[in-house]
């Protein structure tokens, strides 16, 4: 089933009865040459990419819940390539690039809205690190604009540029950042996977991973035993737990991170925006709701909701940079499990277990990497080797010290990410 | 959620700082190896239910604080001073 202007027009002509289910609900078999542990953003693009770039079908991507119900549907959908380090740069720019084939590839509307991001900065060190920062994603290959007092004015005259504690010096422009629809990206992600045969099993956890001799064998599950030839690891907050299955720890603690949203409001706010000294961000979505973020709670958590003092500060901060939006009231607010590295960036590697791989450890920047990160590891898995865009996201960078991508510049320590 | 400072009493979370899993309390010799300190400063358990932890009541005491507690359900399950827990 394709989608088109001309098949939705025709549906809505004809009572919407031709529309039939996005993808299978096969029962899982015996064995499989590869299985993806975690139906989540990262998971599914994973056997997308796998089945479409390298030929690879009989595979299994298995979901304890259902496709959609993690951190691909708890996040506030930025889409961005403005990072700084090599090792981010250029597999930031490479997800940025199929983010914006995205739609044409899967036939599938995620709702790619390139609205532009802007990051605010409040003294003049911070306007150089800004023009610093742009420079490095000129010299990419991707976009950036420094923007000065009265162009930022022009762009964002609901600022309080009168009486903000951080006063406003101006903001660096990210012309294709933006935002998509989240739970459209893991949807179109699993119907572009199951048309190519790949098996997605929702419902079934599991519950061991079977290794003899350091080699692989495959996975216990709820489901059944599943053999496999591969397996891989992609269960963002609970990689922990997973990993423990192969009696690997990792340098990873879960935190919580809470995001808000409004009720719908008529379009008041067309860009990303970004307010690092008061933790705080804000885009407003196509059904018309502000959906905003701040800080980590800081600690430690797997319940997927926060506490109220982080509630606080991110209104307190929201108010004070944009007193526009105290009359619109919050309508929900969740929180996401973190798999938070010490660095702060993700890891994409194989294992000292033959044939099984990791990919885990995205803070709390996972969303925009979903196409980049399926992409570069479905290219581990199918390869054995890096993606030319991510050599650096190695497990054992912390061990042995080197190789570190701190983005930051914090340092590389749990707890300061 | 809440924290119950022995020193204190029960008292408002955001006059706590937290340090993270009390691996502290064990920490390795210097010459104890590569793979030792990795453990150390590194790795971690991150138990998904009751996890040990060092707070520190820097709006309160000053003092180090070793909280049981579960990442699941934010339930404080115990409280002692670290320099009894240390001792």
């Amino acid at each position: 089933m394709r989608f088109s202007g001309l098949r939705v027009l025709k549906e809505g002509l004809t009572g919407n009865k031709g529309w039939a289910p996005h993808w299978r609900e096969p029962e899982p078999k015996s064995e499989y040459d590869i299985v993806i542990i975690g139906g989540g953003g990262h998971g599914l693009s994973t056997a997308y990419y796998l089945a479409k770039e390298h030929g690879l079908t009989n595979i299994a991507v298995l979901e304890k819940g259902y496709i959609g119900g993690g951190n691909i549907g708890r996040n506030t959908t930025i889409v961005r390539a403005n990072y700084f380090l090599q090792g981010n740069s250029e597999f930031y720019s490479h997800s940025l690039k199929l983010w914006e084939g995205l739609e044409e590839d899967l036939n599938y509307n995620v709702m790619h809205s390139q609205r532009g991001i802007i990051n605010l900065f409040h003294s003049d060190g911070q306007r150089d690190a800004a023009a610093r920062r742009g420079n490095m994603m000129i010299s990419q290959g991707d976009d950036a604009i420094l923007l000065n007092r009265d162009e930022l004015r022009r762009m964002l005259p609901y600022l309080n540029f009168d009486d903000l504690r951080f006063p406003l010096y101006g903001g660096l422009y990210h012309p294709r950042g933006g935002t998509a629809r989240h739970d459209a990206v893991a949807w179109g992600y699993a119907r572009g996977a199951d048309q190519r045969g790949v098996d997605l099993i929702q419902n079934c956890e599991v519950a061991g991973i079977d290794i003899e001799n350091g080699v692989v064998r495959g996975v216990q599950t709820s489901r059944g035993p599943i053999r496999a030839k591969k397996v891989a690891m992609v269960a963002a907050g609970r990689s922990g737990q997973v990993a423990a299955m192969a009696g690997m720890r990792l340098p990873i603690e879960s935190h919580v991170l809470q995001a808000f949203v409004t009720e719908g409001l008529k379009p008041c706010l067309d860009h990303v925006v970004t307010f690092g000294m008061g933790h705080f961000y804000i885009s407003q979505s196509d059904k018309g709701g502000l959906v905003f973020g701040g800080d980590l709670d800081f600690y430690a958590s797997y319940a997927a909701r926060g506490n109220l003092p982080t509630v606080e500060s991110v209104m307190e901060a929201g108010m004070t940079l944009m007193p526009m939006i105290g009359k619109a009231r919050v309508l929900r607010s969740w929180g996401g499990i973190m798999d938070m590295t010490p660095d702060g960036s993700p890891i994409i590697d194989r294992t000292d277990i033959e044939g099984l791989y990791m990919n885990c450890g995205w803070n709390y920047g996972g969303f925009k990497a979903v196409p980049g990160s399926g992409n570069v590891f479905a290219h581990l898995i199918a390869t054995d080797r890096y993606h030319e865009n991510a050599t650096g996201f190695r497990l054992d960078r912390f061990r042995t010290g080197n190789g570190i991508i701190d983005e930051e510049g914090k340092g590389s320590q749990h707890n300061l990410h | 959620m809440r924290i119950t400072c022995p020193y204190c009493g029960e008292r408002d979370r955001r006059e706590f700082y937290y340090r993270g899993a009390a691996v502290d309390l064990d920490r390795p010799a210097p010459d104890a190896g590569g793979e030792a300190w990795d453990d150390f400063v590194y790795q971690r358990e991150n138990p998904a239910g009751p996890i040990r932890e060092l707070w520190f009541h820097e709006g309160g005491c000053g003092a180090w604080i070793v909280v049981t507690r579960n990442t699941v359900t934010h339930e404080m399950i115990d409280v002692q001073l670290a320099s009894e827990v240390k001792a």
